[in-house]
């Protein structure tokens, strides 16, 4: 019999290919990153680039137009509105980003151990999963932010409380078709543990999808912090927030309409580069 | 010959269907038992039972001495290994070859972390792949290959038993060949008891000692290879012969054969 060599075989191996150059030919991918990566520098970098406090007022500068001095003019308490947004963006991205950990991984966590054991550990986190579900998410996120008061905590708390929902779910269904598949099988005929397929063969499997959620769930999340900064339920001030912003401007819409509208356009913002590093980390996972 | 597996009144029922209804069968060591069956007699059930795969509802599971217990411990499932029919799906997209092959030598403490990356090229080597795969992924592989490293995973940890369920089904017509003249000589190499599923005739000829017949979740038949080939005991055994498809008389007869 004769020897069956890899020569014949296409193409360098996957991890030669070079993540970068796939990345590069990836537009949706690359444009999200790009967005990302501007406002997170400016966001870093803003005390070099703004000589403006974002919580000094200047009452003989307020309610300023667009000017080189004030790149998007002033509040009604004469602050500069562009430092203002760039701080608020700080603020809201990092707890975006601190509210999503805790869930994300407990969400996969759970939903892997109802996909993959069934019976009564699917029927619990499903009955929990399913009954969050049929609550309106925002009316949770407004008890628990009236009940713990306002600021971060409330968005902390109310995102451990449902924010791993949506990853439990996901991953539960992902991991139920996978659990079909023959390499799980072989997996246990091998002997391996339970534990161990999971995070070794399933977890690698689950997560490209659970990634793209977490995108998509990022904006929601942000959305939530705005709209609770805006209801005067979220960020407390003088800390900047775009919710707190927006709400702030509202009285002078049609004289300085750009207080409302800037902090606005930065949540659009922000929710298009997610969307778009979703959109292109989920094609990218999906052409290998 | 002593024994190898030894399966008695095995019975599986899946919402009041019955699947396999009071299995009596024994492989003696270092034998071949082809299992042929139309599709939806059983056969994967049973492969699936044996491998530990699904927990059957009565019956007995023996593998030389020890009686397999229900809930099976890791020696236990070591020493059965099996070789699914979709090489696609067989092996996990997201490891590469090596991480395949290195994982249940490791959890096993079969090798030490020194000698492991020897024992992955020996084992490859027995299937008849490049070394160099080491570093690739499952899908850089065509199907033949695929299965040739999924036989190299399961002989990783020295099985008594490899239950190969239609391994070859999946295949190229090219390529089954010479997956089955792989099996032909590991079998001779290394002394294997196999349980080997097919219902194709030519594969179960080519690979079995003997051959056992199932039927609506019934075994029908056992017989030695020989004597099914020429004259089986049942007639649904016949029929299973007979419907083999053959060339017409004359198509690719060469002048010095009869």
């Amino acid at each position: 019999m004769k020897t069956i060599s890899a020569h014949n075989l296409t193409g360098p191996s996957r991890k030669s290919q070079g993540t970068l150059r796939r990345i590069l030919k990836n537009p949706t991918l690359l444009g999200g990153i790009i967005m990302l990566a501007i406002l997170v520098l400016l966001a870093i970098l803003i005390p070099v680039i703004s000589p403006y406090d974002p919580s000094a007022q200047d009452l003989r500068a307020f309610l300023q137009p667009p000017s080189a001095e004030h790149w998007l003019g002033t509040d009604q308490l004469g602050r500069d509105l562009f430092t203002r947004l760039i701080y608020a963006a700080r603020t809201d991205l990092t707890i975006m980003v601190l509210a999503e950990i805790i869930p994300f991984c407990t969400g996969v966590f759970l939903g892997m151990l109802a996909g993959y054991y069934g019976k009564w550990i699917d029927n619990i986190i499903s009955l929990v999963t399913d009954t969050f579900v049929a609550f309106p998410f925002y009316l949770i996120v407004i008890i628990v932010a009236f009940a713990s008061g306002a600021g971060q905590r409330g968005i902390f708390i109310t995102f451990m409380l449902v924010g791993w929902i949506v990853f439990a779910r996901v991953t539960r269904g992902v991991t139920v078709s996978l659990r079909q598949q023959e390499w799980v099988a072989s997996a246990q005929t091998l002997g391996l543990s339970g534990i161990r397929i999971m995070f070794r063969h399933i977890l690698p499997n689950v997560l490209p999808q659970a990634v793209v959620v977490l995108m998509t769930d990022m904006v929601g999340l942000l959305v939530a912090i705005v709209t609770l900064g805006y209801l005067g339920i979220g960020i407390a001030p003088p800390t900047p927030d775009w919710g707190t912003m927006i709400s702030d401007g509202q009285s002078f819409i049609t004289t300085a309409w750009w207080l409302s509208a800037m902090p606005g356009l930065a949540v659009v913002y922000t929710g298009i580069a997610l969307s778009l590093v979703g959109d292109g980390l989920a094609d990218l996972w999906r052409r290998r | 010959m002593s024994q190898g597996l030894h399966i008695q009144d095995l019975t599986v029922r899946y919402d009041g269907v019955t699947a396999l209804d009071r299995i009596q069968l024994n492989i003696e060591e270092h034998t071949t038992l082809g299992l042929v069956g139309e599709s939806g007699s059983g056969k994967s059930t049973l492969a699936r039972v044996v491998a530990g795969l699904i927990v059957p509802d009565e019956g007995i599971i023996s593998l030389g001495e020890e009686p397999l217990t229900k809930k099976r411990s890791r020696a236990q499932r070591k020493k059965i290994q099996m070789i699914f029919q979709n090489p696609d799906a067989s092996l996990n997209p997201r490891l590469s070859i090596r991480q395949l092959l290195s994982e249940a030598l490791l959890f096993h403490g079969i090798v030490r972390r020194s000698g492991l990356e020897q024992r992955c090229l020996e084992l490859l080597a027995r299937v008849q792949i490049d070394g160099s795969a080491l570093d690739r992924y499952p899908h850089e592989f065509s199907g033949g290959q695929r299965q040739r490293i999924a036989i190299a995973r399961a002989l990783s940890v020295e099985p008594e038993l490899l239950i190969a369920d239609e391994p070859t089904s999946a295949l190229d017509v090219s390529v089954q060949l010479s997956v089955l003249e792989l099996f032909a000589s590991l079998k001779q190499e290394l002394n294997l008891t196999m349980l080997f599923i097919s219902h194709d005739m030519g594969v179960i000829h080519a690979i079995s000692d003997t051959v056992a017949v199932m039927r609506h979740g019934q075994l029908v038949e056992i017989n030695s290879k020989e004597r099914f080939f020429a004259r089986p005991d049942t007639a649904y055994g016949y029929q299973l012969l007979s419907a083999v498809p053959k060339m017409p008389a004359g198509t690719y007869s060469r002048r010095d054969t009869p």
